[in-house]
């Protein structure tokens, strides 16, 4: 079946993720940080995907926005036909796809933690989470990281030289630096290692919190950008008692739900209109 | 007969003299990372009247001498604050709850709530007909709704710390902040100065942000009609303004040097405890 081009669009609260999809072909998986509004970032991930997909803009055939920011891709690419779904059943799908066998996804992003449940055709069955607050998210790491003069994707290395892993007792990440610093300065010094092992078993202990909201075990999935943490990840699976499930990609689980959804949708449309689509895509 | 309170705080350390229970002299420093030598630093700021952080004396202190002061002139000294347990020349300890209630009543007579608004948390007191401490709420976990959650804002705006509740105040646009986190609210005030907004609108947002918040913990104990606000951030004047809005135009009674609570409230034990030796 020769199915046309869908997109996933995925606003993280600072990655934007773009998925493009011809059939079971990934065309395109962009995981930009451009640090700017989402409206530009939505434009820029989109003009970088088409390209990398080889594609024009009117070869995509309908696109799914996701994420925190999924209200404000319809504007940024002034395309009305463009559907929202949330964050948590497209990231679920996204799992489900990579891992047919999964039966949890644990998704540790930029500004939050989501625990979600998967029933056994791999939808969406329960879901929990913690963002209120930077703890145990990405931007906890980032901050205490960017304190620490380490940047954020040489933590996990770093931490696995650790000898005898610090505690770190707070969970607010403005007073986790306060402690770090009375560490640091202590004498004799704490090496840098023992601390960034402590501040990952505190993330690890707090990931594990949220984990249990949707009581998972095993064949749990862990994506976002946190997943990318070799220390953190071995700390959790001390935890849970079992090995978790990383995707090549851990970033990219939402948008690429979302293209799925787009290729299902167009599917449906195009059984109910025998003819040609043009222009936008479908509306369900 | 002389006795010293002593507040250690997670920010600054405050240093109360009083004779025979009235005001003689106090000081203030920041808080060093060793807390006997901020503790014996702070004595020395007091008995020299010196308050460099906060700028001038607003409590009138008696014209008397009182720089040959020694720590062992005091009948008693208590400690109280985070860095409490050690101080080496304090005859006992008191936790900073009581110690405020004590000051604040001082300051105030007859205040029944009281939200103190610290460095690093911040709590409601309510306090009973004869001034005994009845409930509390303390949240010392997260730095949303602390001097530290300001600081950190005010350093991003790169406005002074001490200046931000009076910008707040020319805010003409109403801006909605949904963090009550401190690492968010930060990346969101970045991204609202790139989107062009104004200072005064971003702060007067924080600003109605944090005091919902501080204002459901004052809630929680429950609020009494003589209210009293200390710490720190109590001499912002936006900060006030707002908390005072949210609790339908009560008024809130400010002290004229409402970070030194804890350290009165402390001093004020001293002498009832020396008083008892004496006798």
């Amino acid at each position: 079946m020769n199915m046309a081009a869908v997109a996933g669009i995925d606003m993280g609260a600072l990655f934007t993720k773009v998925v493009i999809l011809d059939d079971d072909k990934t065309l395109a998986a962009v995981c930009l940080d451009i640090g700017d509004d989402f409206q530009t970032e939505a434009v820029q991930a989109s003009n970088e995907a088409l390209k990398q997909a080889g594609l024009k803009r009117e070869d995509v055939k309908h696109v799914i926005a996701t994420g925190a920011g999924n209200k404000q891709v319809r504007a940024a690419l002034e395309e009305r036909s463009i559907e929202e779904r949330s964050i948590a059943i497209c990231t679920a799908k996204g799992a489900a796809y990579f891992f047919p066998q999964a039966r949890a996804v644990l998704d540790a992003g930029a500004d939050s933690v989501t625990a979600m449940r998967l029933a056994a055709d791999g939808s969406l069955e329960a879901s929990a989470g913690h963002g209120k607050c930077a703890s145990f998210t990405g931007l906890f790491l980032d901050y205490l990281g960017g304190m620490m003069r380490i940047p954020v994707n040489d933590m996990g290395a770093e931490a696995q030289k650790a000898t005898d892993p610090q505690a770190v007792a707070s969970r607010c990440a403005v007073f986790a630096v306060a402690e770090i610093i009375s560490l640091i300065h202590r004498v004799p010094a704490i090496p840098v290692p023992d601390i960034l092992a402590g501040i990952h078993e505190a993330m690890a202990s707090g990931l594990h919190g949220v984990s249990q909201k949707v009581g998972m075990q095993s064949d749990v999935v862990l994506c976002g950008g946190v997943a990318r943490n070799i220390d953190v990840v071995r700390r959790l699976e001390a935890k849970l008692g079992a090995p978790v499930l990383i995707p090549k990609d851990p970033q990219i689980l939402g948008a690429l739900g979302a293209a799925l959804f787009a290729q299902q949708a167009l599917a449906r449309a195009a059984r109910l209109l025998p003819e040609p689509l043009t222009g936008g895509g479908a509306k369900c | 007969m002389l006795t010293m309170g002593l507040d250690i705080g997670s920010r600054s350390t405050k240093c109360v003299i009083l004779d025979d229970g009235q005001m003689l002299t106090y000081g203030t420093i920041e808080t060093g990372s060793d807390s006997v030598k901020t503790a014996y630093a702070a004595v020395d700021a007091a008995v020299h009247r010196r308050i460099e952080l906060w700028g001038e004396y607003r409590i009138e202190l008696p014209d008397v001498r009182t720089d040959h002061l020694k720590i062992e002139d005091m009948a008693c000294v208590i400690a109280t604050g985070y860095g409490r347990a050690v101080v080496p020349f304090a005859h006992g300890t008191i936790t900073e709850i009581s110690c405020h209630a004590r000051g604040a009543q001082w300051m105030v007579p007859g205040v029944a709530s009281i939200l103190d608004m610290g460095g690093q948390d911040c709590k409601a007191m309510r306090l009973g007909e004869r001034g005994e401490v009845t409930n509390f709420v303390l949240n010392d976990k997260c730095a949303g709704g602390t001097g530290r959650f300001l600081e950190i804002i005010a350093d991003g705006l790169k406005v002074p710390l001490l200046k931000i509740g009076e910008l707040s105040k020319k805010s003409t646009k109403h801006i909605h902040f949904v963090a009550a986190c401190a690492v968010h609210a930060k990346r969101e005030t970045l991204a609202m100065m790139k989107q062009g907004e104004s200072k005064a609108d971003i702060l007067a947002g924080l600003h109605e942000s944090i005091s919902g918040r501080v204002v459901s913990l004052v809630k929680r104990v429950g609020l009494a009609d003589k209210f009293v606000i200390t710490g720190g951030i109590s001499k912002n004047v936006g900060m006030v303004a707002k908390i005072e809005e949210k609790l339908g135009g009560l008024k809130a009674h400010i002290s004229a040097e409402p970070q030194i609570a804890g350290a009165v409230g402390a001093a004020l034990f001293a002498f009832d405890r020396a008083k008892k030796k004496v006798t």
